[in-house]
């Protein structure tokens, strides 16, 4: 089975396209050049699986550019930015579209790839001209890609993008205001609700807005003790958003009652970089921290199967089977399912595979990346 | 022989039924010889009936003689009882019995038993002549004895006669005297009535003089009793005007006790019987029962409260509270029995005024049973303020803090905790242990002998108590906060010191000493002390984790911001260790000296021998030069991962956050791992120039010099470090390190 939306990850200047091979265990690389700069955060479009977004950072230097145009290699262009003292960072966002041939799936030898990286078409720049350093670009999970969320600084913007995302225009914005520098360091857009809502993390607080007002609709101050790194929405139920920070914990919500959370976890030895829930079967949870541990979760007390998955009792015609099936269905504890260790360095990135509900992959600082499958076992008992 | 008798037995002495049928016998055998002759044939008759009339006479003989039936039926011989050559059966035949004699016997046999018969007879014979005599004798007394009650009869009957003729002369005399007496009755009935009367009147005339008298003298039971007896019939004879003086007299009499009265109700001064007193005679005069009754209320209301403030007032916040025994004797004696007085006579006064009345009452009572158990429960909660001494500890270290003399102070402060916990604690087992003196009434009563000293006393007390110890000191450990700023993190490490302490010795010195007190002697299960133990190092183990990590992120966040906060991209060339390094390693040095005054040294791995720091920053900083000099060229991008990854692969993984073992050395390690480790991921988030880079080397070089004495595992120092400086270095598009004898240099300077 093909990984369709292929498992992406952002080293400098790269862009890595993972095909993993199911069925014969191969993986294939392509790289493409994401020639504005080093790549800080990147989301592919739900719409368009050729089109992604990413978040760089852009030294003012007039040179870039044309090493970019050359082709250059990413270690070559890490060299090419020995530039003046005054250069400053500046992080953009814009938005991509990689070359047809990969996006259709089809692909050469892995050895072609390395040997001849192509480049993404810039389709438009979110453009930041008012706001400088953009944190995270979200899309809209379950619209046609056309609305886009970045988060910078202190701002959230919605941007829309015109025709065949040749231009994106900013449709609304909203700022968070209060007392001293304030940052969102992350997002996500909930996939319930018709997509209205957007949940952003900054420092301790979560909080959550309405897109079609841009205004907060709740807030959960300290969330965590420390800084909050990442959250995710339940994608099974509205009101339940998980979210880890440097404290080490995992902490699950329900946006309806924020003063507590529903459930914390506390597996990590350091800061939790990444939470991830499955997009089929909630009750997965996938972590990765700069303990350089992935941990994989099972939370049934707080998924939407509980219980199990349910079955009709008409489908079952034999009191026998009848009564084998109920022993088997003793509800699961929440429980750490598995702890990867393959990772000899933090891990900053872990996601599922938008294909297959039971693979998933990590990256790590020393850009390794894993990939894993849930262990058989609970595989089957989450399916029968 | 007489056959006459046989044939013709008289039914006045019935006989046996063998001799009868003997006799019947006899007499076929006296006419056998000359069988089918007519006198043959005349006995048939009445031998036919006679059985029949005997057996039920001879039935009734022996019921009467008490015989039973089978004895009787057990005699004869003859199994077949129809069979009718039986002699003595009831069927028997004396023709064929002879028949079958003569058909069947020779004549010798015939002789025989004819012989023998002749003698049955006769000995039948002369029994009944005996049975004859014998009851012919008794008959004659009985008639005698009918004869003599007949004479005494009727001399009775003579006697009977004249009593009557006397009675009724009784009857005629007692008539005529009550119709001579009849007129006299009647007027001295109505001379009683007027007398009656009479007294009644004078009564009332007398009513208002006496009434005056009661009241004067103080008799108010009495006068009510007399208002209320006259009462009515003023009521009633009102129209007539002398009447209707002594009424008005009477009101105003009785107006003016009702006052008295309730002059009396009111001052208070008597106790609550009396007043019950006056309430019932208030009521007795008609006063309104609702009023009485909230007056009633309102007033040993007054006595109650007065009763609770006194409580209260020992109570009050001067420490030297009285015994809790004493509290609770006092309390029980005068507020609780006073309101069982009240209640009681409540209840005897209103009873008339139904549920409302009631309901008033049970409002009363509440309100104040609930005031009087807060005081009670504020009075135990001091008897068990143990959670106050850990709050004063809180204070004790928070004011040397400010005093800014917090180090020297700990361990004497832990004595101080720790001592002061321990007398708390044996103030109360002593005040507990009065429960169970001997002296005490109660104290005899199994539940105080048993469930109170292991239950109450032991897990209750004492170890509930630890148990609380342990959790309170564990929720400063998941403070919401987290911060850091809710707990000084001195409190942590002395509370984490204070339960190790318990677990390795106060706990089970705590237990032996209650066990000892208390006798512990029934079959409760009580907790052992190994549990309790091992909550109280679990509890000291979170403690000082909790430590570690609060340290650990102040120190974070010092190197957080100064990393976040600082453009590296244009800093200067390093000239300086950065102030915040400095700042670090002071900080550390403090932390340091705090956990060294409450926990031992602690084990460190074995250094290659006296190494001199230089040595080893030499050896760390070529190394460094060694990972990053890969990147100077081109041709070989990928070498800084494969060195670093291949490097790793050797070495072990630091588990950043992990549990602390309880020595200052594990302390110190996991504190600045945890430092360590956010420098380094701080660092990766960030791009740095030439010079940024040769800072951060400055820095790590620095921390190198003064934090590897700390900890246990100075390669753990030299590791995170050099990742650091190697992170940096890949975070840099120009990696040129300063050489490294200028690193020394400056560091030293610094």
């Amino acid at each position: 089975m093909e990984d369709d939306a292929p498992v992406i990850y952002g080293l400098e200047f790269q862009i890595h396209i993972i095909d993993f091979d199911d069925e014969n265990n191969i993986i294939n690389k392509n790289v493409l050049l994401h020639q504005a700069g080093e790549i800080w955060h990147i989301s592919a479009s739900p719409a368009d699986r050729g089109v992604l977004a990413t978040c760089y950072n852009r030294t003012c230097c007039p040179v870039l550019d044309s090493f970019v145009a050359l082709g250059k290699s990413a270690a070559q262009l890490l060299k090419a930015l020995a530039t003046p003292s005054d250069s400053k960072v500046l992080t953009c966002a814009a938005v991509w579209r990689m070359p047809k041939e990969l996006e259709s799936g089809t692909h050469e030898s892995p050895d072609d790839s390395s040997s001849a990286a192509q480049t993404l078409e810039l389709l438009c720049h979110l453009d930041n001209t008012a706001h400088s350093n953009m944190a995270c670009v979200v899309w809209e999970p379950m619209g046609d890609g056309k609305k886009i969320i970045s988060l910078a600084d202190n701002h959230i913007l919605l941007w829309d993008l015109q025709e065949s995302s040749s231009q994106a225009v900013l449709a609304s914005s909203a700022s968070l205001e209060g007392k001293g520098q304030l940052k969102f360091t992350s997002g996500r857009w909930s996939p319930h609700h018709n997509c209205t809502q957007v949940a952003t993390a900054n420092d301790t607080t979560l909080r959550g807005w309405d897109t079609r007002s841009m205004s907060q609709i709740y807030c959960i101050e300290n969330a965590h003790g420390q800084l909050v790194r990442d959250l995710d929405f339940n994608p099974n139920k509205q009101y339940y958003l998980a979210s880890c920070g440097d404290d080490c914990k995992v902490k699950f919500w329900d946006t309806r009652n924020v003063t507590e959370p529903v459930k914390t976890l506390e597996e990590h030895s350091h800061w939790v970089w990444n939470v991830r829930y499955n997009h089929s079967h909630d009750q997965l949870v996938l972590t990765g921290s700069s303990d350089s541990r992935v941990i994989l979760s099972n939370m049934v007390s707080i998924s939407s199967e509980p219980f199990g998955h349910l079955v009709d009792d008409d489908d079952i015609s034999d009191q026998e089977d009848h009564r084998s099936e109920e022993k088997s269905k003793e509800p699961l504890q929440d429980n750490v399912i598995a702890t990867y260790e393959e990772h000899e360095d933090s891990v900053y990135a872990v996601d599922w595979s938008s294909a297959d509900p039971w693979l998933f992959a990590s990256l790590s600082y020393d850009g390794r990346l894993v990939i894993n499958r849930v262990p058989r076992a609970l595989k089957y008992h989450i399916l029968l | 022989m007489a056959p006459g008798s046989a044939s013709s037995p008289s039914p006045s002495f019935p006989a046996s039924r063998p001799w009868a049928a003997v006799g019947a016998m006899a007499a076929a055998a006296a006419a056998g010889p000359s069988p089918g002759s007519g006198p043959g044939d005349s006995p048939e008759g009445p031998e036919g009936e006679a059985p029949e009339r005997r057996r039920k006479a001879h039935g009734m003989l022996k019921l009467y003689y008490g015989l039973s039936e089978g004895e009787a039926a057990g005699r004869p011989a003859g199994p077949d009882p129809l069979d009718p050559t039986d002699l003595n059966g009831a069927h028997f035949d004396p023709e064929v019995y002879l028949d079958k004699l003569r058909r069947e016997c020779p004549l010798a046999q015939l002789m025989d038993s004819e012989t023998d018969m002749v003698r049955q007879i006769r000995a039948l014979d002369s029994d009944m002549q005996t049975l004859v005599y014998e009851n012919y004798n008794k008959f004659i007394s009985a008639t005698d004895t009918i004869r003599k009650m007949k004479n005494d009869f009727r001399k009775m009957e003579d006697e009977m006669d004249r009593l009557a003729t006397n009675m009724a002369v009784i009857t005629d005399f007692s008539a005529r005297i009550s119709a001579t007496l009849q007129d006299r009755h009647e007027r001295i009935t109505k001379l009683a009535g007027v007398h009656a009367l009479l007294r009644k009147l004078q009564f009332l005339f007398e009513l208002p003089s006496r009434l005056t008298k009661c009241v004067e003298l103080g008799a108010y039971g009495q006068a009510v009793r007399y208002q209320g007896r006259a009462q009515a019939v003023l009521q009633q004879y009102q129209h007539l005007p002398s009447f209707r003086a002594i009424q008005d007299d009477c009101q105003v009499i009785t107006a003016r006790l009702a006052q008295q009265l309730r002059q009396r109700f009111r001052e208070g001064g008597s106790g609550a019987p009396e007043q019950a007193e006056c309430v019932e005679l208030l009521l007795a005069l008609g006063e309104p029962a609702e009023e009485l009754c909230e007056e009633f209320l309102a007033h040993a209301r007054g006595r109650l409260e007065e009763e609770l403030r006194s409580l209260e007032a020992e109570l009050g916040p001067s420490p030297p509270a009285p015994d809790v025994l004493e509290f609770t004797d006092h309390g029980g004696s005068g507020f609780v029995g006073g309101l069982c007085q009240v209640a009681a006579a409540y209840q005897e006064l209103f009873a008339a005024q139904g549920p409302a009345g009631a309901e008033r009452l049970a409002a009363f009572a509440r309100e104040l049973g609930s005031r009087y158990f807060a005081l009670v429960e504020r009075r135990l909660a001091q008897e068990a303020a143990f959670l106050g001494c850990l709050t004063d500890v809180r204070q004790a270290l928070a004011a040397p803090r400010v005093a800014g003399k917090e180090g020297p102070g700990l361990a004497e402060l832990l004595a101080n905790v720790a001592s002061s916990i321990l007398s708390h604690i044996k103030a109360s087992l002593a005040a507990v242990h009065l429960f169970t003196a001997k002296e005490v009434s109660f104290s005899n009563k199994p539940y105080f002998r048993g469930e109170f000293c292991s239950q109450g006393v032991r897990e209750g007390l004492i170890v509930g108590f630890i148990r609380s110890m342990c959790h309170t000191a564990q929720s400063f450990c998941d403070s919401p906060g987290e911060k850091g700023g809710a707990t000084p993190p001195a409190l942590l490490l002395l509370l984490s010191r204070l339960c190790l302490d318990y677990e390795t010795a106060t706990i089970s010195y705590i237990l032996t000493l209650t066990d000892e007190q208390f006798l512990v002697q029934d079959q409760f299960p009580v907790t052992p002390v190994s549990t309790l133990c091992a909550e109280a190092r679990e509890t000291a183990r979170r403690l000082l984790t909790h430590y570690v990590k609060v340290q650990g992120l102040v120190i974070s966040q010092m190197l957080r911001k100064s990393v976040e906060t600082r453009d590296w991209l244009s800093t200067l060339e390093p000239r300086n260790v950065r102030a915040v390094m400095k700042r670090v390693v002071e900080d550390t040095t403090a932390i340091d000296v705090q956990v060294g005054l409450l926990y031992e040294e602690g084990v460190r791995k074995a250094q290659s021998s006296d190494s001199s720091k230089r040595t080893f920053s030499v050896y760390s900083s070529s190394r460094q030069q060694g990972r990053y000099a890969p990147s100077y060229t081109p041709s070989a991008p990928m070498d800084t991962n494969l060195l670093s990854n291949i490097q790793k692969l050797f070495s072990e993984r630091i588990d950043v956050f992990s549990p602390v073992e309880f020595n200052k050395v594990s302390v110190l390690t996991g504190i600045i791992k945890i430092s360590l480790k956010t420098l380094l991921e701080c660092v990766r988030l960030r791009t740095f120039g030439r010079f940024g880079l040769q800072q951060v080397q400055v820095d790590c070089h620095f921390l190198q010099l003064y934090l590897w004495r700390f900890v246990a595992d100075e390669e753990l120092v030299h590791l995170l470090l050099d990742e650091v400086v190697a992170s940096a270095a890949l975070r840099c598009p120009d990696p040129v390190p300063m050489e490294p004898s200028v690193v020394e240099v400056i560091c030293e300077r610094g």
